[in-house]
């Protein structure tokens, strides 16, 4: 009998050989002493829960879904999928209202767009701030996302035939920043594929990738999401399409976060889903070109937002942005800016959230770069209130170093 | 993705290559599945007894301070090594009694360090020693959750507080001429450990504890940084998974976060580790190395793989896999002409080379030299 095929263990929790390597790269566990930890909280603690669910810890709620535990983890064990699944499975009571608008950002993004500049204006206020903090405990030292009048859609879907013109199309998972708050990315990202050939298309109707969702304990609504994400890709793969995005996040979620916490099958468009920045330096690797402005040049530091670091595709942004003529390259140590989403806006997480950021502020400013480069949308709301500095997406510096051509 | 060379395996080997390669003016590129083991690091290099200029200028360019000179070094158990290459952290002492009173300081609710072990080894070299334990009120919120004071943790807080550590070691010092302390100081702020030893008026001697090594931690940031401005390319939590290969030529691998997009590259270093790392894999029935599938030579009656023994030299620990002695890999029979192993999944095949931490830097140094040749021809 080969006894070894009986000994695999949900999320490989078994592989532990408790080294502690992950504890070292816990951004959480160096500012916050309720937190227990990622080998606590993850291999360690499982063993218990699955004894009792009695050992249970509310403290798991501490635990920013980073997974630089399981980037560290020389034995593969899935340490932060570990903690998020028995948070799914365990934690008990209705999430609070607070935690319902955070997590629910393409709801709140259709309400708050049509009323845009008023919304913008309100909550800028302090007294509206103050207001948030008091009531909800969202703190207010947060910067909230600005929201367009128009959304990406909308606008994609004036230029539907020219961009039908194109030889070569892919579908655009755009995700809830791109389309509520920030159209600008999802023009630029257009911009280069279409100087590259390529034409752009929406898929059938997308929803929020759930990533807050999952955050908050909004599972069900979160798994509804992902089923009807996956039928809608499907039917972009079925037409031959690749399916390109810009978010970091959404697109680890779409990819990993759907099978192993939401047990939601999507080996069908998997494969097919590809961060834009991979799309774009596969096609230039295949012999595409693109044309540069002369003359151009800019400084700019580049930060690995963390779900990057875990999906292991920063390298296609840091070699795009490397072969930009005119980019001065900086590679900013691997650090987490403390956001995590919705984890930085709660009250109670505000002060962990800046601590946990600090060193990256601070090379951020010795470095003293242009522009940061990041491909997440958080990391951006995050190192801008916390720096001078403005953050671009790496698709976006393309955009602007493109030669224009008209 | 193209490189002039792929570096399987980001612990001390691959990342000395990866530095020394990127140097010569090559592109590389680092796959590393998790970290490695310079978290279990003691400071000290073991078996290297010859110290090669350029390997003194790689650390010093990196900012890793590294001191070498003959001798025997302290170890966590409280028992002395021969050591000759070590981090600064780390004292290496001409003998044994090499104080004849020493106070060995611990945290309250540090578990990691061993103190009394520690003491024992002491008294045994002919050590009179005291065991005192401080308790800093910065340091409480540390021990709302022991289970979680590690080292690393502990040497966040003392890169801030130092500085008290000091002062009330001073107020426990006697008549002692040494104080051991655990390797809690210096993790991002290196000039720590210099500024404690000035500060106290006696010998102050660093000893390990267990992991993550604070030291460690520190050397391989260090480390990559290097590597990265030179241009380097790492790519953390990722894993090769397969190699492709025509007539013992490697020709690109995929990794498990890359998938369909392969790395290709001139030359290839296998520097994975050993069991530990994953470098080397072992069934109840069969030892292999996972990616290529290379010759390792081991007994084929299970129960001479290992000592009963526990502490003793255990035999496993000894096999790696096969490589001619320009380090070309061999698979069966036949070396590779562009797969090179290097670091600890060479196991003891490679006696020349040293083993553990000095083998490390011997093969990494080695196969450089060895890739820059082959290219060149």
């Amino acid at each position: 009998m080969n006894l070894q095929e009986y000994t695999s263990s949900a999320y490989n929790f078994e592989e532990c050989t408790k080294c502690t390597v992950c504890t070292a790269y816990c951004p959480v566990l160096g500012v916050n002493p309720m937190y227990p930890g990622p080998k606590q909280a993850g291999p360690d603690g499982e063993r218990l829960r699955l004894k009792d669910p009695y050992f249970f810890n509310y403290a798991l709620k501490y635990c920013m879904n980073c997974k630089r535990c399981e980037v560290a983890c020389p034995s593969g064990v899935n340490v932060a999928d570990l903690i998020q699944a028995a948070r799914i499975k365990y934690e008990k009571g209705k999430p609070k209202l607070r935690d319902v608008i955070l997590a629910n950002t393409d709801f709140m993004g259709t309400l708050a767009r049509p009323f845009a500049p008023i919304v913008n204006g309100v909550t800028g206020m302090g007294i509206t701030k103050s207001v948030l903090d008091a009531t909800m405990k969202i703190d207010r030292h947060r910067t909230f996302p600005k929201y367009s009048s128009r959304s990406f859609e909308g606008w994609l879907g004036r230029h539907r035939k020219e961009q039908a013109e194109y030889p070569e199309q892919v579908a655009y998972y755009h995700g809830c920043y791109v389309n509520y708050n920030y159209p600008q990315l999802g023009k630029d990202l257009v911009k280069v594929l279409n100087a590259l050939g390529v034409g752009v298309q929406l898929l059938d109707g997308e929803k929020c990738c759930g990533v807050a969702m999952i955050a908050n304990r909004l599972t069900a609504q979160a798994k509804k999401n992902a089923t009807h994400n996956v039928e809608v890709l499907k039917k972009a793969v079925d037409a031959g399409l690749k399916v390109v995005t810009t978010s970091s996040t959404c697109t680890l979620t779409i990819r990993d976060e759907y099978p192993h916490l939401l047990d939601i099958d999507n080996s069908a468009v998997r494969d097919s889903l590809l961060l834009a920045t991979r799309f774009i330096f596969e096609k230039l690797e295949n012999g595409a070109t693109l044309e540069f402005k002369p003359g151009f040049h800019m400084k700019v530091a580049y930060h690995v937002p963390c779900h990057m670091e875990k999906l292991g595709w920063g390298v296609f942004s840091e070699k795009l942005l490397r072969m930009i003529p005119g980019v001065e390259f900086t590679l900013l140590d691997s650090n987490c800016c403390g956001i995590a989403g919705t984890y930085g806006f709660k009250k109670e997480n505000y002060e962990f959230s800046q601590t946990i950021g600090a060193p990256l502020f601070d090379q951020i400013r010795t470095v003293n770069p242009d522009i940061v480069a990041c491909d997440c949308e958080t990391c951006k709301w995050q190192i801008e209130m916390s720096t001078d500095h403005k953050v671009m997406h790496p698709v976006s510096i393309l955009a602007k170093a493109l030669k224009d051509n008209d | 993705m193209k490189h002039d060379t792929v570096i399987i395996g980001g612990g001390l080997t691959g990342l000395l290559a990866g530095i020394n390669l990127q140097k010569a003016g090559q592109s590389t590129i680092i796959v590393s599945s998790g970290q490695n083991a310079l978290h279990f690091f003691s400071g000290a290099f073991e078996s290297i007894s010859e110290l090669p200029p350029l390997v003194a200028d790689t650390f010093a360019e990196a900012g890793v301070r590294v001191h070498y000179k003959e001798g025997v070094s302290l170890l966590p158990m409280g028992n002395f090594r021969k050591s000759f290459l070590s981090l600064e952290d780390l004292d290496i002492f001409p003998e044994a009694k090499f104080a004849s009173k020493a106070l060995v300081v611990n945290f309250m609710g540090y578990h990691d360090f061993f103190s009394s072990f520690i003491a024992e080894g002491l008294e045994n070299a002919g050590i009179q020693t005291r065991i005192r334990f401080i308790r800093l009120p910065e340091m409480e919120h540390l021990r709302q959750s022991p289970s979680e004071m590690r080292s690393v943790q502990i040497a966040r807080t003392m890169d801030r507080i130092w500085e008290k550590v000091v002062q009330e070691i001073r107020m426990l010092l006697k008549d002692e001429d040494a104080v051991i302390l655990p390797q809690v100081f210096g993790l991002q702020d290196t000039t720590v450990p210099g500024r404690i030893r000035e500060a106290i008026p006696a010998k102050v001697v660093f000893t390990g504890t267990l992991p993550p090594s604070v030291p460690g931690v520190r050397t391989i940031i260090q480390l990559r940084r290097r590597y990265e401005v030179l241009g380097g390319t790492y790519l953390m939590g990722d894993q090769v998974i397969k190699a492709h290969v025509h007539d013992n030529t490697v020709h690109s691998v995929a990794t498990k976060n890359l998938e369909s997009h392969y790395l290709e590259g001139r030359s290839f270093i296998l520097s994975s580790g050993g069991f530990f790392s994953k470098g080397l894999t072992s069934t109840p029935s069969r030892i292999f190395e996972p990616v290529f599938g290379l010759d390792i030579e081991y007994p084929e009656d299970r129960n001479a793989w290992y000592n009963p023994d526990f502490m003793g030299r255990q035999p496993y620990m000894e096999f790696g896999v096969k490589v001619d002695q320009d380090l070309h890999a061999i698979s069966g029979g036949v070396p590779y002409t562009n797969l090179y192993a290097a670091g600890g999944i060479l196991g003891y095949s490679s006696p020349g080379l040293g083993y553990a931490g000095g083998m490390a830097i011997n093969s990494a140094f080695k196969v450089v030299d060895q890739i820059l040749k082959d290219t060149r021809a």
